[in-house]
């Protein structure tokens, strides 16, 4: 499903170059649960926007579903991004002037799905996430647990082939982190594949298979 | 694009006074355009109607060299033969002090002939207008208007009272019906005024003589101005060997072509100038989204990470900033109205009104939305260009 062949990403930073990513390799198959762990500046960010279609390599191939995207266009990306990628983000990336409902809606309106369909998703991505009597609430009347969810379901209300999480539990407590993570293994169970980035191996641990990286090189951590 | 109308409504709405400064810019160019133009429109139309009340089946005829044959009284005598020739008038005046008992004012004295009065609609109220015996004899009488009446003798009823002129005595054989609807009665409302025969305005004054400079000429009964026109130019080239500089024609037709192409020269001239008003809260509107853009630079990554391309991001804020300047233009319109509605109340009184010149409206709402599109077009080409991940990350 994600394949990932000598996968390299350069930076100018000043008269040097930096391999934030350097000949990596990655394969995940459907129904996975990777954990992607590393330090900060070690090119988990990178490896994140690439395998999120938000940006491209300088050289190797990506194949997402069996299709390389090198080729594509920023407006095909977009295409990507929305149908086959549901992004969680550390920070939530909520709109603020947008309900709950609102921001869960968004990738449906670009899909141009319409609206009944649109209405019944919503409500269902919700009840997934146990947020539906908080539908009608901006983000900034919400916590930061319940943002989270609110970003989950946005996540998964177009039923992606994968779902991306950089650092979701990065800003919350505990009690919260259990929260969410329980989620995420809910949406695991259901057969979703999940990519999480994290710097935290007490949360790295609780996917099935673990991905270090370091100096733009990915290797294996056995469980 | 309801989805994407009602996220600009919703972005506008939640920064209204940001939006409404914003706004002010164009609220303040509508208001220009469409108060002007109004302005003017609605003063030419009741000048255009004044100089058409005057009556559009007359001539005025300047002769500025004789070439040794004057046209004199008898001239215009023979030329009304014409079939094609309705009357003819000189039009001669003079000014000279008017005195009755102990009032003394400068008066405008006309050296008329019968053909006068029924030539420039002057109705005559008590009395009788100048006859053919009084120009063939120099009579001193006179005719004066109601108002002139009123203001030297005291009265209206003065017939037979006599008006002193330059110290010549006139008797006064008629009133005229005070005239305020031409252009020509309003101008003179409150000038003082006096008819005398033409031979006797010539002793009066020492620049009228035998030789007409000035006359008018009208159309007969049913008759078209134009033929009259076309055989006054023949009758006038004859006379003046073939010389066409040797006289002038003016028709109140010519009159009125004049007046509407300064009317348009004038209603382009303020238009432009409101419309650089609009441009420049044009401006200010791309001021303000360029600002919003950089706002919002991390929705607009969110946006982008969830699926939006760069249409979609386009579209939005282009649609925010046409929104932005459609209302300032409706707001703008409205006020307009309200203005030209308080100003038609005060100038009621002159007979003017102004009302809302619904083609200049058009004008205005096709400006804004061209203004909001133009102005519009560089931020949210700005907002849809920006790379995901560098919008995704800016500011935290």
């Amino acid at each position: 499903m994600i394949d990932l062949k000598d996968i390299s990403r350069v930076y100018q930073v000043g008269s040097e170059r930096v391999y934030a990513l350097n000949k990596a390799n990655l394969h995940i198959s459907p129904g996975e649960f990777v954990s992607i762990i590393g330090p900060s500046g070690s090119g988990k960010s990178t490896l994140m926007n690439i395998v999120g279609c938000l940006d491209v390599a300088d050289s190797g191939t990506y194949l997402l579903d069996g299709t390389p995207i090198e080729d594509y266009t920023e407006n095909e990306l977009a295409r990507i991004r929305n149908r086959k990628i549901g992004f969680v983000f550390q920070s939530f990336n909520l709109i603020s002037k947008l309900t709950a409902e609102e921001n869960v809606e968004l990738p449906l309106i670009y899909q141009k799905v319409p609206r009944s369909e649109r209405k019944e998703r919503v409500e269902a991505a919700l009840a997934r996430v146990n947020l539906q009597k908080r539908a009608g609430h901006l983000p900034t009347e919400l916590s930061g647990g319940q943002q989270q969810r609110v970003a989950i379901a946005r996540a998964i209300v177009t039923r992606p082939s994968l779902i991306l999480a950089d650092e979701p539990t990065g800003n919350l407590d505990s009690k919260t982190t259990i929260e969410i993570m329980d989620i995420f293994h809910e949406l695991h169970d259901g057969g979703n594949t999940i990519v999480l980035i994290t710097h935290d191996d007490e949360v790295a641990k609780q996917a099935s298979r673990i991905v270090r990286i370091k100096d733009g090189k990915l290797t294996e951590v056995d469980t | 694009m309801i989805q994407a109308f009602k996220m600009a409504m919703k972005s506008i709405s939640g920064n209204k006074f940001r939006a409404f400064l914003t706004m002010l810019g164009i609220i303040i160019g509508v208001m220009a355009l469409v108060i002007l133009v109004s302005l003017v429109s609605g003063a030419t139309g009741t000048v255009t109607d004044t100089i058409s009340s005057l009556g559009s089946n007359l001539l005025s005829i300047t002769v500025s060299d004789d070439k040794g044959k004057p046209v004199t009284l008898d001239t215009l005598d023979e030329w009304m033969e014409d079939p094609r020739i309705g009357l003819a008038a000189p039009s001669a005046t003079a000014s000279a002090t008017g005195k009755y008992g102990s009032t003394t004012k400068t008066v405008t004295v006309y050296g008329a002939t019968p053909a006068y009065a029924p030539i420039n609609d002057q109705t005559v109220l008590l009395g009788r207008f100048l006859n053919q015996a009084d120009v063939e004899n120099h009579t001193n009488v006179c005719v004066i208007p109601e108002k002139t009446a009123e203001d030297m003798i005291g009265y209206t009823d003065c017939l037979g009272e006599e008006l002193a002129l330059n110290g010549v005595k006139y008797t006064v054989v008629g009133v005229l019906k005070d005239d305020d609807e031409s252009l020509a009665g309003i101008l003179t409302k409150n000038s003082m005024m006096a008819y005398i025969p033409y031979t006797s305005l010539m002793r009066l004054s020492s620049t009228v003589s035998s030789g007409i400079a000035s006359f008018s000429v009208s159309a007969p009964e049913g008759g078209s101005l134009n033929t009259t026109e076309n055989a006054m130019e023949e009758l006038l080239l004859e006379r003046f060997r073939e010389d066409e500089d040797a006289y002038s024609i003016l028709s109140q037709d010519m009159l009125e072509d004049a007046m509407t192409s300064v009317t348009a020269i004038l209603t382009v001239l303020l238009g432009g100038i409101a419309a650089i008003s609009l441009v420049v809260g044009g401006i200010g509107i791309m001021n303000i989204m360029l600002v919003t853009v950089t706002e919002r630079t991390r929705e607009i990554g969110i946006r982008k990470a969830i699926g939006a391309g760069r249409g979609v991001i386009l579209q939005q804020f282009l649609l925010e900033s046409v929104v932005l300047c459609m209302i300032g233009c409706a707001i703008g319109v409205f006020l307009s109205w309200v203005v030209l509605r308080v100003i038609s109340v005060m100038v009621a009184s002159m007979g003017l009104s102004f009302g809302l010149e619904w083609g200049v409206v058009v004008i205005a709402v096709a400006f804004c939305f061209a203004i909001g599109v133009i102005f519009g077009l560089y931020p949210a080409n700005k907002a849809a260009k920006l790379p995901p991940i560098e919008a995704l990350h800016y500011g935290g």
